[in-house]
């Protein structure tokens, strides 16, 4: 027998970006949480019970803090941070646990991949989803900042574009180490990634706390990158690192897709 | 619908008409060194019910995997609609049904939805499928259980929801992987009544199975695959004429051990086969070679006389030893 080099079925880095399919993904999810709306409703409050007990409670304490130039109140300065983490959070969850359960528990995908959907409908699907999910609670976030005047400048438009792209960061990031995954135990490690991040990236307070080498670390981070931008558009403290931190963002959440879409190949396509 | 009915059909001359629907010439699945199958030629034509058979590893799967453009081929070449699956996958995989062997329906939708959201993928009208899922819900007799979560569902209901699923987008080729492993015998035989109805509504049938009666049942050709190959193909009742005798006569010796008769039964069959518990004799006159027994003054403690079955043909090619 010959051997012939196989060609990996429908993966081609063209179409990774821009199948129509991918939506029927999304109506998928779409049908699932009309019945569970709930689950889908109760995501909105994580971020405002934070805003109300570390904002509100500490602002007293803590007092004013300097956004670029700009003197603000302290929970002027976290909502931002807040609004970074939240985005953060609400893609994660639908990339990590729900894919997960997809994945290796229901089967989901072998079902989807026999029809004319493929390994990268599925990741752009999953990751669309978990923008749109992630979106709205961002969006909702970002109007009850407005209603208790924590939006400091008219910036603050770009404030949700940033938190779909937080999302989209961290969407593909989340459903490439999904795809590594071998049990519900491995999320332990997922757990152990963000919830230090959650609280030492300059969310509740500025980097100008850490020694040098550490600002570096944890200027590093994907929520530092993302809070940065999210402070830098809200306060309207614009600058050409805004741009830098995007940038930072686009490429890891396009690298999460590539990785995710091979990798579903790879397992579900053998 | 009598199931004897579609047991008399599978005599019927395989439709040949008309283009293939599956040709494979060469085929091989590799994973790294172990070779799943080994250069396989086979070709399915429209209309017609082709089964693979053959024990645990044998490569049926792979092989299904594979014209359901769900597995890259390592070699060879494949034909599916007549087109080439590496190439042209989503627009074969738009044309066919797949019913996997493991359920793999949408654990977090009801009923109805499985199959509104299934059809969605296909790129139909809503309206369509709505109209398609009643009619399918209907056909597997699944109707009053529509708004239901599919965890409530026993293991027969759920595999007919899968063959519903598979139809919603109304396949020209529909391939069963074990449709009816692990299903009690009433699911079981509500299940080849809907295949025979499908099969008699043209669709091409392409089913994996361990179970001879459902070949027999189901299948016009077969492929009996052993290690990755074809051991034999062609229609059940020519396989059990080329490869087994009309009829088999069983023989028990009680006390006795079987081996110490064997040597005395020598040349009375076409074939004979000692086992640990029984003596089989291949004839194609199962009276007369009993008779011969008696009169050669042997005394089984229990005599059987059967028609030939796939199954003997089946161990014949693929051996009674247990493969794992």
């Amino acid at each position: 027998m010959t051997a012939t080099v196989t060609t990996p079925l429908r993966i081609t880095p063209l179409s990774i970006l821009g199948s129509r399919r991918a939506l029927r993904l999304i109506e998928r999810n779409i049908y699932v949480y009309r019945r569970s709306w709930i689950i889908f409703v109760s995501g909105f409050f994580e971020p405002f019970f934070y805003l109300l007990s570390i904002g509100v409670g500490l602002n007293k304490l803590v007092g004013a803090l300097h956004i670029g130039n700009r003197l603000v109140a302290y929970t002027a300065y976290v909502a931002p941070g807040l609004l970074a983490s939240s985005a953060m959070n609400g893609a994660l969850f639908d990339a990590t646990f729900n894919m997960f359960f997809r994945l290796k528990i229901a089967k989901t995908y072998d079902a989807i991949l026999s029809t004319p959907l493929g390994p990268n409908d599925v990741a752009l699907g999953e990751l669309g989803w978990s923008l749109i999910r992630g979106s709205t609670y961002s969006g909702v976030f970002i109007v009850v900042m407005a209603l208790f005047g924590y939006v400091l400048s008219p910036w603050a438009i770009l404030c949700l574009p940033a938190a779909v792209l937080i999302g989209f960061a961290f969407a593909g990031v989340g459903l490439a180490a999904t795809s590594f995954m071998r049990t519900w135990q491995d999320f332990d490690k997922v757990s152990l990634a963000i919830i230090p991040m959650f609280l030492f990236s300059a969310t509740f307070y500025p980097l100008s706390v850490y020694p040098g080498w550490l600002q570096l670390v944890v200027r590093a981070t994907p929520l530092y990158q993302a809070v940065a931008l999210e402070r830098g558009l809200d306060a309207g403290a614009l600058s050409a690192s805004l741009v830098g931190h995007a940038a930072y963002l686009a490429v890891l959440g396009l690298a999460g897709l590539v990785v995710t879409s091979r990798r579903l190949a790879r397992l579900l396509l053998p | 619908m009598d199931p004897s009915d579609a047991f008399g059909a599978t005599s019927r001359v395989p439709a040949a008409d008309g283009e293939p629907l599956v040709v494979a010439s060469g085929l091989v699945k590799r994973f790294g060194e172990f070779v799943a199958v080994d250069g396989v030629d086979f070709s399915i034509g429209r209309g017609e019910s082709y089964g693979f058979l053959g024990p645990n590893g044998a490569g049926k799967t792979s092989t299904m995997r594979m014209i359901a453009c769900m597995s890259p081929v390592s070699a060879g070449t494949l034909r599916v609609l007549g087109r080439d699956p590496d190439r042209d996958g989503p627009e074969i995989r738009s044309r066919i049904g797949v019913v996997p062997q493991e359920d793999t329906l949408d654990l977090e939708l009801t009923v109805l939805d499985n199959l509104l959201v299934y059809g969605r993928y296909f790129d139909l009208p809503r309206r369509v499928i709505r109209e398609r899922a009643e009619e399918l819900l209907d056909f597997v007799q699944l109707t009053e259980r529509a708004r239901d979560r599919v965890e409530s569902l026993s293991g027969g209901m759920k595999r007919r929801l899968t063959i519903a699923r598979s139809l919603v987008s109304d396949p020209e080729l529909l391939i069963l992987d074990e449709p009816t492993t692990g299903l009690d015998p009433q699911a079981r035989h509500l299940l080849w009544d809907r295949l025979y109805r499908l099969r008699r509504r043209g669709v091409t049938l392409v089913i994996t199975t361990h179970y001879m009666d459902e070949a027999e049942q189901l299948c016009e050709r077969l492929a009996v695959m052993d290690r990755g190959r074809f051991a034999a193909e062609g229609a059940p009742r020519d396989l059990i004429a080329k490869y087994s005798t009309r009829e088999v006569v069983e023989l028990r010796f009680g006390a006795t051990e079987p081996a110490g008769v064997a040597a005395a039964l020598e040349g009375l069959a076409q074939r004979r086969e000692v086992l640990p518990d029984r003596v089989l004799l291949y004839s194609d006159d199962g009276d007369a070679t009993l008779g011969e027994v008696h009169r050669l003054g042997l005394t089984p403690e229990s005599t059987l006389v059967r028609r030939s079955s796939l199954e003997d043909v089946f161990l014949h090619l693929t051996g009674r030893t247990l493969v794992e």
